[in-house]
């Protein structure tokens, strides 16, 4: 038997049916689901008068459209009236077809792609699924997790099955050793400052090499989450102890009986030694600074010590327009050193990075500091109610708080500002999320994206900074 | 879903890469929780200069006259031309249901980003991808003070212009299911018994992926 890449174990476990042409039928382990890309699907079930096929696979929480203010009214007292339809609809429709789902007043809600790993809902080796991009996170687990459209909620709904055809397989190697203060977030920013923002169209890119090897699973999270924003509709890494360590004990993991037997199946889920990939990318973790994105696209990135690039030096006539289009929209000019950019607004949440060692590195830079004058908001945005309160019994949302952050609810909130939180036209964000679209936090809002670290230190600074120069020995 | 027909119509050059999903339709539109209606938001940030925010009356905004779409060369126009990458970032549906709702029924681009390639092809949508070379050609043509018009003819995987025919290549499944309208999920119900069976076996080698929680 020739030897298998981590991603043709994934896919080939769930092969239900494939025809000549490669087209397959894949089963799907789990579906999350949410507000914003799901009422429309179960709206076609209750057309076609279809039942859900699984009821128990599907797990939904509110995460776009909730308020990170005061909730005690429930999703009643959420203002927007168009939101709060938009909950009400999850709520109703989950009732209606008995889909298991955390309500907004649950402590366990929270970003779906927070709760899943958090609940043991996603596990290695399982078909992750949901109507959202991200839905790559849950690839640090150890399986294959996709974002998919409403058109495929629909079908995941009605049949626990899509049909798909096989990608290709890059692998992306990064080794020796992260220097410091650079974290998950910036060596997946470096990833796609490499590759693109399409570089992994049409692939599925496992995650290797002695730095992933050294990252936490909530790294990993982080990593996997932004492999669609180099294209690639899932990404993963490999199983090893901590991802079964990262398992053990949770609510929907297996129970005692059949713990041993997953754990050996899990133990599987690697690429096999001389396994052959599509395409394979070496990164140098030595030469990556922490990143801080100039322009309106993921790929639009620099280390701190770099200035804005310069259009004129970019051979290629569209993508020059393309840069001096960006410098329009962020109002910056070539050359300008990325340190002596100033913000308006601070973000620290979103799925990309709001788990507990997100907030514990921010913390860390916030602690014994004050956000500076010229920062109108930050605003700390826990991934879910469990994140939440774990951060409370640590004393983090006081070490926030003191530094004159908000600490808030959780949801989705700045990272796509569906809900009441957003940039006002103009204003500058170092944000944790994962877009730096045009409009993305708000019409006419620049985004800058860095790690919580980053943002931290730019919130105490006022401007960037190197948050090495921070770390206190 | 209607079936793909041949058709005849104006192409619309909307010359930019990596244009993403928040930028067909933005994240404030995303709240309907209905299919239709999207079309007239399409592209709202570039093409009005105010604000959109739903359920505003759009024929009493303001409009951006520098923006493709509002060029009364291309109005009508049911063919984007557009650059590479097209559909990036977020796997909203919403964006297809926009292009499809406001009346494109083709885009011709040297790429798309995969989850909205998909997202296309299940709302009728026809995505093509060409040479950067003859995206080229097709923009210098487009840009003629006359309109481009074009046939679009999937049966024959053909684009028609006058004399000149440019072909394409697209998946045969998904060409079946266009040309047909048929309805993804229908053709999946019809594989119940493998998906059963599916099902039989892997609760016996993998049982822990069955519970609930």
């Amino acid at each position: 038997m020739s030897a298998k890449t981590l991603y043709d174990k994934l896919w080939e476990s769930h092969l239900v049916q494939i025809d000549d042409d490669g087209t397959a039928l894949i089963y799907i382990d789990r579906h999350l689901v949410h507000e914003v890309t799901s009422p429309q699907a179960f709206e076609g079930l209750r057309l076609a008068e279809r039942e859900p096929w699984r009821v128990d696979a599907n797990l939904a929480t509110p995460d776009h459209n909730v308020p990170t203010t005061e909730r005690a009214g429930g999703v009643e007292a959420i203002e927007d009236p168009i939101s709060r339809t938009q909950v009400e609809t999850l709520d109703a429709n989950c009732r209606e077809f008995g889909i298991p789902e955390f309500e907004m007043l649950d402590t366990r809600q929270g970003i779906v792609h927070v709760v899943g790993p958090e609940q043991g809902a996603t596990l290695p080796g399982m078909t992750v699924v949901c109507g959202d991009s991200h839905t790559s996170t849950h690839g640090a687990m150890g399986a294959l997790a996709f974002g998919i459209g409403t058109s495929e909620v629909e079908h995941v709904l009605a049949t626990q099955c899509l049909i798909q055809k096989k990608s290709k397989a890059m692998q992306v190697r990064v080794e020796g050793k992260a220097g410091p203060g650079v974290t998950a977030k910036d060596i997946v920013l470096a990833i796609i400052g490499e590759i693109g923002t399409a570089g992994g169209t049409g692939y599925a890119i496992e995650f290797a090499g002695s730095v992933i090897e050294d990252l936490s699973i909530e790294g990993r999270l982080t990593l996997c989450n932004m492999a669609i924003e180099a294209g690639a509709r899932a990404g993963f890494v490999a199983v090893d102890d901590k991802t079964i360590d990262y398992v053990r004990g949770r609510p929907y993991a297996p129970n005692s009986d059949q713990w041993e037997r997953a754990v050996a199946n899990w133990r599987t889920l690697h690429s096999d030694e001389g396994a052959e990939f599509h395409r394979v990318v070496t990164l140098d973790a030595a030469a990556i600074k922490p990143q801080v994105t100039w322009g309106t696209s993921p790929e639009m990135v620099v280390g701190i010590d770099d200035s804005v690039p310069n259009p004129a030096d970019e051979p290629d006539s569209v993508k020059a327009e393309g840069m001096g289009r960006a410098l329009d929209y962020m109002g910056l000019k070539a050359g300008t050193p990325m340190s002596d950019i100033s913000l308006d607004k601070i973000f620290i949440g979103s799925c990309t990075n709001s788990r507990i060692e997100d907030l514990r590195a921010a913390a860390q830079i916030a602690n014994g500091r004050r956000v500076a004058a010229n920062i109108k908001l930050a605003l700390v945005v826990p991934g879910s109610g469990l994140v939440k309160a774990q951060a409370e019994q640590e004393g983090l949302d006081r070490i926030f708080t003191k530094a004159g952050f908000e600490w808030r609810e959780p949801g989705c909130s700045m990272c796509l500002a569906m809900n009441a939180d957003r940039l006002s036209p103009g204003e500058r964000c170092a944000s944790t999320s994962n877009r730096n679209f045009e409009g993305r936090q708000g019409q006419g809002g620049r985004t800058h994206l860095v790690s919580p670290a980053m943002a931290a230190a730019a919130a105490v600074s006022g401007h960037f900074i190197d948050v090495a120069t921070l770390i206190k020995k | 879903m209607q079936k793909f027909e041949i058709f005849t119509g104006i192409v619309c050059p909307l010359d930019r890469s990596n244009v993403d999903t928040d930028a067909i339709i933005p994240k404030q539109f995303l709240k309907s929780i209905k299919r239709s209606g999207f079309g007239p938001n399409l592209f709202d940030e570039w093409r009005y200069l105010d604000q959109g925010e739903p359920g505003m009356d759009n024929s009493k905004r303001s409009v951006n006259s520098d923006f493709v779409l509002n060029d009364i060369r291309y109005k009508g126009a049911q063919i984007l031309l557009t650059r590479k990458n097209f559909g990036c970032g977020s796997s909203r549906e919403h964006a297809p249901w926009a292009l499809e709702d406001y009346g494109f029924r083709v885009i011709l681009a040297p790429s798309y980003a995969d989850i909205f390639f998909n997202n296309c092809f299940k709302n009728g949508l026809l995505p093509v991808v060409l040479e950067e070379k003859t995206i080229d050609d097709l923009f210098r043509l487009a840009g003629d003070d006359q309109a481009l018009e074009m046939t679009v003819d999937l049966h024959k995987q053909a684009l028609v212009i006058g004399d000149e025919r440019i072909m394409f290549e697209v998946d045969p499944f998904r060409k079946h299911c266009l040309l047909n309208g048929l309805d993804d999920i229908g053709l999946t119900l019809q594989k119940v018994d493998a998906i059963k069976a599916y099902e039989k076996r892997r609760k016996s080698e993998a049982p822990w992926l069955f519970h609930g929680g």
